[in-house]
Protein backbone atom coordinates (compact mmCIF):
# COMPACT_ATOMS: atom_id res chain seq x y z
CA UNK A 1 0.00 0.00 0.00
CA UNK A 2 2.39 2.40 1.00
CA UNK A 3 4.82 1.57 -2.50
CA UNK A 4 1.28 2.19 -3.66
CA UNK A 5 0.67 5.40 -2.72
CA UNK A 6 4.11 6.81 -3.27
CA UNK A 7 3.76 5.38 -7.09
CA UNK A 8 0.50 6.95 -7.63
CA UNK A 9 1.24 10.39 -6.61
CA UNK A 10 4.58 10.32 -8.21
CA UNK A 11 3.36 9.75 -11.33
CA UNK A 12 0.69 12.41 -10.53
CA UNK A 13 3.09 14.62 -9.55
CA UNK A 14 5.53 13.94 -12.79
CA UNK A 15 2.51 14.71 -15.10
CA UNK A 16 0.71 17.67 -13.34
CA UNK A 17 4.32 19.15 -12.82
CA UNK A 18 4.58 19.97 -16.45
CA UNK A 19 1.44 22.51 -17.21
CA UNK A 20 2.44 24.11 -13.70
CA UNK A 21 6.14 24.63 -14.59
CA UNK A 22 4.80 25.96 -17.77
CA UNK A 23 2.81 28.32 -16.15
CA UNK A 24 5.16 29.63 -13.69
CA UNK A 25 7.26 30.69 -16.62
CA UNK A 26 3.82 31.99 -18.82
CA UNK A 27 4.45 35.25 -20.58
CA UNK A 28 1.13 36.15 -19.15
CA UNK A 29 1.12 37.82 -16.22
CA UNK A 30 -2.03 36.89 -14.68
CA UNK A 31 -1.14 33.06 -15.06
CA UNK A 32 2.24 33.15 -13.92
CA UNK A 33 1.20 34.63 -10.93
CA UNK A 34 -2.20 32.37 -10.24
CA UNK A 35 0.51 29.35 -10.46
CA UNK A 36 2.65 30.66 -8.35
CA UNK A 37 0.16 31.36 -5.94
CA UNK A 38 -1.30 27.33 -6.30
CA UNK A 39 2.31 26.57 -6.12
CA UNK A 40 2.75 28.39 -2.89
CA UNK A 41 -0.38 27.73 -1.53
CA UNK A 42 0.21 23.80 -2.06
CA UNK A 43 3.69 24.18 -0.35
CA UNK A 44 2.57 26.50 2.36
CA UNK A 45 0.27 23.86 4.00
CA UNK A 46 1.40 20.30 5.18
CA UNK A 47 0.64 17.63 3.58
CA UNK A 48 -1.35 15.90 6.58
CA UNK A 49 -4.01 19.30 6.23
CA UNK A 50 -4.04 18.35 2.68
CA UNK A 51 -5.69 15.27 3.26
CA UNK A 52 -7.67 16.21 6.07
CA UNK A 53 -9.11 18.32 4.09
CA UNK A 54 -9.89 16.28 0.52
CA UNK A 55 -10.78 13.19 2.91
CA UNK A 56 -13.07 15.12 5.66
CA UNK A 57 -13.96 18.15 3.84
CA UNK A 58 -14.34 17.49 0.50
CA UNK A 59 -18.07 15.92 -0.27
CA UNK A 60 -20.03 17.17 -3.18
CA UNK A 61 -23.29 15.27 -3.12
CA UNK A 62 -22.72 11.76 -2.16
CA UNK A 63 -19.57 11.54 -3.47
CA UNK A 64 -16.57 11.49 -1.19
CA UNK A 65 -13.21 10.06 -1.86
CA UNK A 66 -12.24 6.84 0.03
CA UNK A 67 -8.80 6.69 2.15
CA UNK A 68 -6.79 5.65 -0.12
CA UNK A 69 -7.96 7.63 -3.76
CA UNK A 70 -7.84 10.71 -0.78
CA UNK A 71 -4.40 10.18 -0.01
CA UNK A 72 -2.98 9.91 -3.84
CA UNK A 73 -4.63 12.93 -4.89
CA UNK A 74 -3.52 14.85 -1.91
CA UNK A 75 -0.36 13.54 -2.13
CA UNK A 76 0.22 14.02 -6.09
CA UNK A 77 -1.38 17.23 -6.25
CA UNK A 78 1.64 18.20 -3.49
CA UNK A 79 3.99 15.88 -5.60
CA UNK A 80 3.08 18.40 -8.74
CA UNK A 81 3.81 21.44 -6.62
CA UNK A 82 7.08 20.26 -5.89
CA UNK A 83 8.20 18.73 -9.19
CA UNK A 84 7.09 21.50 -10.81
CA UNK A 85 9.82 23.88 -8.26
CA UNK A 86 12.49 21.20 -9.25
CA UNK A 87 11.55 21.77 -13.12
CA UNK A 88 11.95 25.44 -12.95
CA UNK A 89 15.24 24.93 -11.41
CA UNK A 90 16.50 22.64 -13.56
CA UNK A 91 15.05 24.46 -16.92
CA UNK A 92 16.97 27.75 -15.50
CA UNK A 93 20.33 25.62 -15.33
CA UNK A 94 19.97 24.86 -18.99
CA UNK A 95 22.06 27.44 -20.92
CA UNK A 96 19.87 30.64 -22.02
CA UNK A 97 22.33 30.36 -25.36
CA UNK A 98 19.71 27.01 -25.93
CA UNK A 99 16.61 29.16 -26.10
CA UNK A 100 18.44 31.87 -28.28
CA UNK A 101 19.68 29.27 -30.53
CA UNK A 102 16.64 28.00 -31.16
CA UNK A 103 14.89 31.67 -31.85
CA UNK A 104 17.39 32.24 -34.68
CA UNK A 105 17.30 29.38 -35.90
CA UNK A 106 13.62 30.25 -36.07
CA UNK A 107 12.12 27.49 -34.38
CA UNK A 108 9.22 29.08 -32.17
CA UNK A 109 9.05 28.80 -28.09
CA UNK A 110 6.97 26.07 -27.66
CA UNK A 111 8.75 24.13 -29.46
CA UNK A 112 12.17 24.98 -28.65
CA UNK A 113 11.01 24.39 -24.93
CA UNK A 114 9.33 20.68 -25.69
CA UNK A 115 12.22 19.34 -27.68
CA UNK A 116 15.57 21.49 -27.20
CA UNK A 117 15.61 22.44 -23.28
CA UNK A 118 12.88 19.80 -21.87
CA UNK A 119 14.79 16.95 -22.30
CA UNK A 120 17.44 18.49 -21.00
CA UNK A 121 16.09 20.19 -18.02
CA UNK A 122 14.55 17.20 -17.46
CA UNK A 123 18.16 14.85 -17.26
CA UNK A 124 18.96 18.20 -15.22
CA UNK A 125 16.20 17.16 -12.69
CA UNK A 126 16.65 13.54 -11.89
CA UNK A 127 18.70 14.19 -8.61
CA UNK A 128 15.86 16.01 -7.57
CA UNK A 129 13.25 14.04 -8.54
CA UNK A 130 14.76 10.72 -6.80
CA UNK A 131 15.26 12.19 -3.53
CA UNK A 132 12.21 13.91 -3.12
CA UNK A 133 10.23 10.37 -4.35
CA UNK A 134 12.45 8.82 -1.38
CA UNK A 135 11.26 11.49 0.73
CA UNK A 136 7.25 10.80 -0.68
CA UNK A 137 7.73 7.36 0.19
CA UNK A 138 8.50 8.46 3.95
CA UNK A 139 5.40 11.05 3.34
CA UNK A 140 3.32 8.62 2.55
CA UNK A 141 3.27 7.08 6.49
CA UNK A 142 0.61 9.93 7.37
CA UNK A 143 -1.81 8.73 4.61
CA UNK A 144 -2.05 6.08 7.87
CA UNK A 145 -3.89 9.15 9.46
CA UNK A 146 -6.75 8.99 6.92
CA UNK A 147 -7.17 5.19 7.61
CA UNK A 148 -4.85 3.54 4.48
CA UNK A 149 -3.68 0.52 5.47
CA UNK A 150 -0.22 1.34 4.77
CA UNK A 151 2.68 0.24 7.11
CA UNK A 152 2.28 3.02 10.21
CA UNK A 153 -1.38 1.52 10.43
CA UNK A 154 -0.63 -1.87 11.05
CA UNK A 155 2.19 -0.83 13.02
CA UNK A 156 -0.38 0.87 15.57
CA UNK A 157 -3.11 -1.74 15.24
CA UNK A 158 -0.23 -3.94 16.15
CA UNK A 159 1.10 -2.07 18.91
CA UNK A 160 -2.37 -1.32 20.36
CA UNK A 161 -3.01 -5.24 20.74
CA UNK A 162 0.46 -6.72 21.95
CA UNK A 163 1.87 -3.69 24.38
CA UNK A 164 5.16 -4.47 23.31
CA UNK A 165 5.03 -1.32 21.22
CA UNK A 166 8.68 -0.63 20.93
CA UNK A 167 9.89 -3.51 18.67
CA UNK A 168 7.12 -2.87 16.09
CA UNK A 169 7.69 0.95 16.08
CA UNK A 170 11.72 0.01 15.30
CA UNK A 171 10.60 -2.94 12.69
CA UNK A 172 7.99 -0.49 10.85
CA UNK A 173 11.47 1.86 10.72
CA UNK A 174 13.93 -0.95 9.38
CA UNK A 175 11.21 -1.31 6.70
CA UNK A 176 11.36 2.51 5.43
CA UNK A 177 14.96 2.02 5.94
CA UNK A 178 14.95 -0.95 3.53
CA UNK A 179 12.49 0.36 1.57
CA UNK A 180 14.37 3.81 0.50
CA UNK A 181 18.42 2.83 1.18
CA UNK A 182 18.29 0.52 -2.07
CA UNK A 183 15.70 3.21 -3.75
CA UNK A 184 18.91 5.76 -2.87
CA UNK A 185 21.19 3.54 -3.90
CA UNK A 186 19.55 2.96 -7.69
CA UNK A 187 18.77 6.56 -7.76
CA UNK A 188 22.59 7.11 -7.67
CA UNK A 189 22.98 4.89 -10.25
CA UNK A 190 20.33 6.33 -12.47
CA UNK A 191 21.96 9.75 -12.19
CA UNK A 192 25.31 8.19 -13.15
CA UNK A 193 24.21 6.42 -15.78
CA UNK A 194 22.23 9.75 -17.65
CA UNK A 195 25.54 11.74 -16.60
CA UNK A 196 27.60 8.75 -18.67
CA UNK A 197 25.37 9.41 -21.67
CA UNK A 198 25.57 13.46 -21.69
CA UNK A 199 29.10 13.72 -20.96
CA UNK A 200 30.59 16.79 -22.85
CA UNK B 1 -21.60 35.07 5.35
CA UNK B 2 -21.92 32.64 7.95
CA UNK B 3 -18.67 31.19 6.89
CA UNK B 4 -16.55 34.74 8.15
CA UNK B 5 -18.89 34.55 11.19
CA UNK B 6 -17.51 30.89 11.69
CA UNK B 7 -14.09 31.72 11.28
CA UNK B 8 -14.30 34.64 13.59
CA UNK B 9 -15.67 32.44 16.28
CA UNK B 10 -13.17 29.31 15.88
CA UNK B 11 -9.70 31.74 15.38
CA UNK B 12 -9.42 31.91 19.53
CA UNK B 13 -9.00 28.23 19.75
CA UNK B 14 -7.05 28.24 16.71
CA UNK B 15 -4.78 30.38 17.25
CA UNK B 16 -3.78 29.13 20.51
CA UNK B 17 -3.09 25.75 18.74
CA UNK B 18 -1.17 27.56 16.30
CA UNK B 19 1.00 28.86 18.90
CA UNK B 20 1.44 25.45 20.49
CA UNK B 21 3.01 24.66 16.87
CA UNK B 22 5.24 27.85 16.92
CA UNK B 23 6.52 26.68 20.62
CA UNK B 24 7.37 22.80 19.43
CA UNK B 25 8.95 24.30 15.98
CA UNK B 26 11.11 26.39 18.44
CA UNK B 27 12.31 23.39 21.09
CA UNK B 28 13.11 21.13 18.42
CA UNK B 29 15.37 23.37 16.40
CA UNK B 30 16.90 24.98 19.84
CA UNK B 31 17.56 21.22 20.41
CA UNK B 32 17.66 19.77 17.21
CA UNK B 33 20.51 22.38 15.76
CA UNK B 34 23.96 22.03 18.18
CA UNK B 35 22.81 18.27 17.92
CA UNK B 36 23.02 18.79 14.21
CA UNK B 37 26.29 20.29 14.14
CA UNK B 38 27.77 17.92 16.73
CA UNK B 39 26.89 15.29 14.18
CA UNK B 40 28.02 17.39 11.43
CA UNK B 41 31.48 17.98 13.40
CA UNK B 42 31.96 14.29 13.35
CA UNK B 43 30.73 13.07 10.30
CA UNK B 44 34.33 14.99 9.24
CA UNK B 45 36.17 13.92 11.92
CA UNK B 46 39.52 11.88 11.68
CA UNK B 47 37.92 9.48 13.93
CA UNK B 48 36.04 6.50 12.69
CA UNK B 49 34.22 5.57 15.57
CA UNK B 50 33.00 8.87 15.72
CA UNK B 51 32.73 9.51 12.01
CA UNK B 52 29.98 6.10 12.07
CA UNK B 53 28.06 6.94 14.78
CA UNK B 54 27.33 10.39 13.30
CA UNK B 55 26.31 8.53 10.34
CA UNK B 56 24.37 5.63 11.85
CA UNK B 57 22.40 8.10 13.82
CA UNK B 58 22.30 10.86 10.65
CA UNK B 59 20.85 7.63 8.14
CA UNK B 60 17.93 6.28 11.18
CA UNK B 61 17.19 9.78 11.52
CA UNK B 62 16.90 10.59 7.92
CA UNK B 63 15.33 6.90 6.83
CA UNK B 64 12.65 6.64 9.13
CA UNK B 65 9.41 8.75 8.81
CA UNK B 66 8.99 11.54 11.30
CA UNK B 67 5.55 9.70 11.71
CA UNK B 68 6.97 6.77 13.38
CA UNK B 69 9.49 8.25 15.30
CA UNK B 70 7.20 10.11 16.66
CA UNK B 71 5.24 7.36 17.75
CA UNK B 72 7.67 5.64 18.54
CA UNK B 73 8.81 7.91 21.26
CA UNK B 74 5.18 8.12 22.70
CA UNK B 75 3.32 4.87 21.88
CA UNK B 76 6.80 2.44 22.35
CA UNK B 77 8.77 4.01 24.50
CA UNK B 78 6.24 3.17 27.44
CA UNK B 79 6.87 -0.46 27.09
CA UNK B 80 10.29 -0.15 28.29
CA UNK B 81 8.78 2.11 31.28
CA UNK B 82 9.90 5.70 29.57
CA UNK B 83 6.48 7.29 30.10
CA UNK B 84 7.09 11.07 28.30
CA UNK B 85 4.32 13.50 27.95
CA UNK B 86 3.14 14.14 24.26
CA UNK B 87 4.63 17.72 24.12
CA UNK B 88 7.66 16.09 25.47
CA UNK B 89 7.79 13.37 23.12
CA UNK B 90 6.66 15.97 20.36
CA UNK B 91 9.68 17.94 20.71
CA UNK B 92 12.29 15.45 21.30
CA UNK B 93 11.01 13.01 18.28
CA UNK B 94 11.06 16.40 16.14
CA UNK B 95 14.64 17.50 17.54
CA UNK B 96 15.95 14.13 16.30
CA UNK B 97 14.49 14.65 12.79
CA UNK B 98 16.08 17.94 12.92
CA UNK B 99 19.33 16.85 14.01
CA UNK B 100 19.44 14.65 11.56
CA UNK B 101 18.49 16.59 8.54
CA UNK B 102 20.74 19.80 10.06
CA UNK B 103 23.51 17.95 10.07
CA UNK B 104 23.61 17.31 6.20
CA UNK B 105 23.16 20.47 5.30
CA UNK B 106 25.38 22.12 8.30
CA UNK B 107 28.08 19.25 6.84
CA UNK B 108 28.33 20.81 2.93
CA UNK B 109 28.44 24.42 4.73
CA UNK B 110 31.33 23.25 6.27
CA UNK B 111 32.85 21.86 3.81
CA UNK B 112 32.18 24.83 1.61
CA UNK B 113 34.53 26.26 3.57
CA UNK B 114 37.88 26.87 1.22
CA UNK B 115 40.64 24.23 2.64
CA UNK B 116 43.31 26.45 1.99
CA UNK B 117 42.04 28.71 5.08
CA UNK B 118 42.16 24.81 7.29
CA UNK B 119 45.40 24.88 6.28
CA UNK B 120 46.53 28.22 6.34
CA UNK B 121 45.41 27.69 10.21
CA UNK B 122 47.47 24.67 10.37
CA UNK B 123 50.84 26.75 9.05
CA UNK B 124 50.12 29.15 11.62
CA UNK B 125 49.98 26.62 14.24
CA UNK B 126 46.00 27.42 15.23
CA UNK B 127 44.85 24.15 17.25
CA UNK B 128 42.34 21.76 14.84
CA UNK B 129 39.57 22.76 18.01
CA UNK B 130 40.36 26.81 17.57
CA UNK B 131 40.37 26.50 14.01
CA UNK B 132 37.04 24.98 14.00
CA UNK B 133 35.57 27.06 16.47
CA UNK B 134 37.02 30.59 14.78
CA UNK B 135 37.21 29.68 11.39
CA UNK B 136 35.26 26.79 9.68
CA UNK B 137 31.96 26.97 12.02
CA UNK B 138 31.37 30.61 11.58
CA UNK B 139 31.56 30.57 7.85
CA UNK B 140 30.07 27.18 7.26
CA UNK B 141 27.08 28.40 9.42
CA UNK B 142 27.07 31.24 7.53
CA UNK B 143 26.26 29.30 4.37
CA UNK B 144 24.26 27.02 5.46
CA UNK B 145 21.93 29.61 7.12
CA UNK B 146 19.52 29.59 3.62
CA UNK B 147 18.82 26.04 4.10
CA UNK B 148 18.64 26.02 7.80
CA UNK B 149 15.80 28.47 6.94
CA UNK B 150 14.07 26.34 4.67
CA UNK B 151 14.49 23.11 6.88
CA UNK B 152 12.62 25.16 9.89
CA UNK B 153 9.43 25.91 7.54
CA UNK B 154 9.51 22.26 6.87
CA UNK B 155 10.16 21.42 10.62
CA UNK B 156 6.84 23.84 11.37
CA UNK B 157 4.55 21.86 8.67
CA UNK B 158 5.78 18.86 10.62
CA UNK B 159 4.49 19.57 13.78
CA UNK B 160 0.94 19.26 12.56
CA UNK B 161 2.05 15.17 12.42
CA UNK B 162 2.22 15.56 16.56
CA UNK B 163 -1.48 15.03 15.89
CA UNK B 164 -1.72 11.76 15.86
CA UNK B 165 -0.44 11.73 19.44
CA UNK B 166 -2.67 14.15 20.93
CA UNK B 167 -0.94 17.38 21.61
CA UNK B 168 -3.42 20.12 20.65
CA UNK B 169 -1.68 21.97 17.92
CA UNK B 170 -3.73 23.90 15.40
CA UNK B 171 -4.70 20.91 13.25
CA UNK B 172 -5.99 18.65 16.41
CA UNK B 173 -7.83 21.77 17.11
CA UNK B 174 -8.80 22.25 13.82
CA UNK B 175 -10.54 18.54 13.73
CA UNK B 176 -11.97 18.85 16.78
CA UNK B 177 -13.47 21.78 16.03
CA UNK B 178 -15.00 19.80 12.71
CA UNK B 179 -15.95 16.83 14.63
CA UNK B 180 -18.38 18.93 16.89
CA UNK B 181 -20.05 20.98 14.19
CA UNK B 182 -19.62 18.80 11.00
CA UNK B 183 -18.12 21.59 9.43
CA UNK B 184 -15.02 20.00 8.05
CA UNK B 185 -14.23 21.89 4.97
CA UNK B 186 -14.43 25.16 6.44
CA UNK B 187 -12.65 24.37 9.34
CA UNK B 188 -9.44 22.80 7.90
CA UNK B 189 -9.40 25.22 5.27
CA UNK B 190 -8.71 27.89 7.76
CA UNK B 191 -6.37 26.17 9.89
CA UNK B 192 -4.45 25.09 6.32
CA UNK B 193 -4.64 29.15 5.65
CA UNK B 194 -3.24 29.88 9.03
CA UNK B 195 0.09 27.54 8.47
CA UNK B 196 0.03 29.12 5.02
CA UNK B 197 0.01 32.55 6.55
CA UNK B 198 3.48 31.50 8.13
CA UNK B 199 5.05 29.51 6.10
CA UNK B 200 4.64 31.71 2.68
CA UNK B 201 6.01 34.53 4.28
CA UNK B 202 8.47 32.56 5.82
CA UNK B 203 9.83 31.67 2.28
CA UNK B 204 10.05 34.47 0.94
CA UNK B 205 12.54 35.33 3.99
CA UNK B 206 14.28 32.65 2.84
CA UNK B 207 14.52 33.44 -0.86
CA UNK B 208 15.49 37.18 -0.03
CA UNK B 209 18.54 36.05 2.76
CA UNK B 210 19.90 33.74 -0.11
CA UNK B 211 19.89 37.11 -2.26
CA UNK B 212 21.24 38.94 0.84
CA UNK B 213 24.25 36.62 1.01
CA UNK B 214 25.00 36.10 -2.55
CA UNK B 215 25.33 39.56 -3.33
CA UNK B 216 28.84 40.10 -2.78
CA UNK B 217 29.33 36.44 -4.84
CA UNK B 218 29.29 38.53 -8.17
CA UNK B 219 31.16 36.59 -9.99
CA UNK B 220 28.72 33.89 -9.38
CA UNK B 221 25.83 35.22 -11.81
Amino acid sequence: MTLLITVAAVSIGVVLGVPLVVGLRAKNFLVRLVSRGLVDLIRGIPAIVWLFIIYFGVSIGAFRFDSTMAAIVGLGLISAAYFAEIYRGGISAVDMGQWEAGNALGVNRWTTFAQIVGPQAFRVSVPSMTSYAISLLKDSSIASTIGVTEIVFFTTQDARSNDGGLTVYILAAAIYLALSVPLALLARRLDASLRKKVSR
Amino acid sequence: MSVIADWIEWLPALAGGLWLSVRITAVSLIVGLPIGLLLAVMASSQNRMARTVSVVIVEIGRGAPALVVLQLFYFGLPSVGITLSSFVAAGSALALTTAAFTSEILRAGLQAVPPGEVEACKTLGVSPRDTLRFVVIPQGLRIALPALMGFSILIFQATSLTFTIAVPELLSQAYSIGATTFNYLSVLVLAGLLYAMITIPASWLVVSTEKKMSRHLSYAR
